[in-house]
């Protein structure tokens, strides 16, 4: 059940990243592929009588580098719409003369 | 702690640029010039321990802080990553004089550099963090901060085509790594180990092998922008301040291959398959034609260099076909094919982080890097006209260039064991290398034609820029006169298949 809670989130999150031309929504598509391997490791976790720890690291790593990345990009995007007023990526070319 | 030093080399070489980008943080622009120099001086002696250590008792593992695999972040540095690290010096130090100068001068400037050195220090800290790692996970954490460090660094001039650049790396970067990430986590699912060494060994062929290579595959192929992930470099690449440039692409994009070398070649063997071996060659080859024809076509000239890189970065995928030419024809081939793929990451390195480190000092001088601007450069500096030039023999695989052994090792292996169609696109990559940067050559050569270009704006750049890219070149050549201590390093702890070639010569 988790493995496909998971799958489906990692599925769902990259068609978001694919599809959508605004900026949060493609942060917001990463994330929920985030949560998706994120969830996938906590259930790798699963086994034998107690949980292990390993993924347990792993994932509070992941959601550590996750948060600083998604800051991160938040903040670009920011800039970006300040600089050229769009929240998507085209109109290559016309600041290029 | 000149014992610490002679004993860890590795340590000191992470954490120095690491505290330097603290440093240079806290102490601001008055004291950055003595963290730089002292900086690199650390890391210069760091590395020559390394390679001596390397070279003299061989591969050998670092447990950081005493803790063992698999709980523990445990070091891997064998020839490979001692070859990898040396390059990443090579690059840096001449990158760090460049930049001292680059970033001097003006309000602009000094907020730039306030952000350029613990960024840049940053991501040369967690590049040779990569370089070291010996598990999974700790590569995905290095992965993602050398993905972040140099977004920040590409934004860094506040442009709109730099900020769009910047973007589209990091969406494309985040969504790979995570891809790589889902890829280990089906690894620990399935063989419940991480460090690279105990999953070599448990690795079987079968479903979770399959789904977590092709998850890490394209994770990494997307990092190391091989065609057809290549979209996001050219506009990153150009867009950047030029020292992040030749950072870019001399050793960020080499970090994803790395990885991907690395655990092709010594964790999923028993998971490989020939149709994916050839299949990476054909993105190599399409990479090579791809990436030459829109070099020929560019009008900037970083847009030119950047998708030369795109081009060059195809070579190293042809090592993953040629590496199965084993047995057919040439003792050898494997490890020749293997070695010629390593050399081509430095020679490519230095190469491309002269021509970016030079193309900085044209757009300095110039104002703009339109090809059409170049004309009658060359002769006011002659200085950074040799280093372009220097680098290109390089680059188009002309001895005594360091790019002539790479090609020459990778090519030779192509012909003797009958590999015809991998020769031509070597051939052909070659002489489309000709092609683009006789473009830069001609205008660079030439007298501007009428007399209002003579007229033309025209700023002396600062000496050490200029110093810089000629030092890259010069290495570029000088690897190319001498590669048998590099090969009698990179033998150390290279899997047995690969020694043959490399321990056949004296």
């Amino acid at each position: 059940l988790y493995l496909l809670t998971a799958t489906l989130l990692l599925v769902i999150g990259l068609f978001g990243l694919l599809t959508h031309p605004h900026l949060l929504k493609k942060l917001l598509g990463l994330n929920i592929m985030a949560a998706g391997i994120f969830l996938l490791l906590v259930a790798v976790a699963d086994r034998g009588a107690t949980p292990d720890p390993v993924p347990h690291a792993l994932v509070l790593t992941g959601i550590v580098v996750s948060v600083s990345a998604t800051a991160f990009g938040v903040a670009l995007a920011i800039r970006l719409y300040r600089v050229t007023g769009r929240t998507d990526l085209d109109g290559d070319g016309e600041d290029n003369p | 702690v000149i014992a610490a030093m002679t004993a860890d080399p590795e340590v000191l070489l992470v954490a120095v640029p690491l505290l330097g980008a603290v440093a240079s943080f806290l102490l601001g622009p008055r004291g950055r010039g003595l963290v730089v120099a002292v900086v690199s001086l650390l890391t210069a002696v760091a590395t020559w321990l390394l390679l001596a250590r390397v070279a003299g008792t061989g591969a050998y593992t670092q447990a950081l802080g005493g803790w063992e695999a698999p709980l523990g972040i445990v070091w891997r540095i064998d020839g490979l990553a001692a070859v990898m690290a040396l390059l990443n010096t090579l690059v840096g130090l001449p990158v760090n004089l460049y930049a001292l100068a680059y970033f001097r001068g003006g309000a602009v400037n000094g907020e730039k550099a306030r952000h350029f050195w613990p960024l840049w220090l940053l991501l040369w800290g967690a590049l040779y963090a990569l370089f070291f790692s010996g598990d999974l996970f700790n590569m995905y954490v290095t992965l993602e901060l050398t993905g972040l460090s140099a977004v920040a660094l590409i934004a860094l001039s506040g442009k709109a085509g730099a900020l769009r650049g910047a973007m589209r790396y990091l969406l494309l970067a985040l969504g790979a790594s995570l891809l790589y990430l889902g890829g280990v986590a089906v690894l620990y699912a399935a063989y419940g180990v991480l460090d690279a060494a105990s999953l070599a060994a448990a690795i079987t062929p079968g479903r979770p092998a399959s789904l977590a290579l092709g998850l890490i595959s394209v994770g990494l192929l997307i990092k190391a922008a091989l065609f057809p992930f290549h979209f996001w470099l050219p506009p990153a690449h150009a867009n950047a301040p030029s020292p992040v440039s030749a950072v870019l692409s001399a050793l960020v994009v080499k970090g994803g291959f790395y990885l991907l070398l690395r655990l092709l070649t010594d964790v999923f063997p028993a998971a490989m398959t020939m149709p994916l071996y050839h299949g990476l060659g054909w993105l190599g080859a399409g990479a090579i034609v791809w990436g030459s024809v829109l070099a020929l076509r560019q009008q900037r000239l970083k847009l030119l260099i950047a998708y030369s890189t795109v081009a060059q970065l195809g070579y190293l995928f042809l090592l993953f076909p040629l590496v199965l030419r084993e047995g057919s024809g040439l003792e050898g081939a494997a490890s020749r094919a293997w070695a010629g793929g390593v050399y081509h990451a430095l020679a490519h390195g230095l190469a491309k982080a002269s021509l970016f480190l030079a193309a900085g000092v044209l757009i300095h001088a110039r104002g703009d890097d339109r090809m059409e601007g170049l004309r009658g450069l060359g002769a006011r500096l002659p200085m950074t006209a040799t280093a372009m030039a220097l680098a290109g023999i390089s680059l188009m695989g002309i001895p005594p260039g360091a790019g002539f052994i790479a090609k020459w090792l990778l090519l030779t292996t192509a012909v003797a064991t009958g590999a015809w169609g991998w020769a031509a696109v070597m051939i052909a990559g070659g002489l489309f290398a000709v092609g683009y940067l006789f473009r830069i050559y001609r205008r660079l050569l030439t007298e501007p034609s009428g007399g209002e270009d003579a007229a033309a704006t025209f700023h002396t750049p600062p000496r050490s820029m200029e110093m810089a890219a000629l030092m890259l070149a010069l290495l570029a050549i000088l690897f190319g006169l001498s590669a048998m201590p590099v090969f009698s390093v990179l033998a150390e702890g290279a899997p047995a298949l690969f020694r043959i070639y490399l321990e056949g010569t004296p």
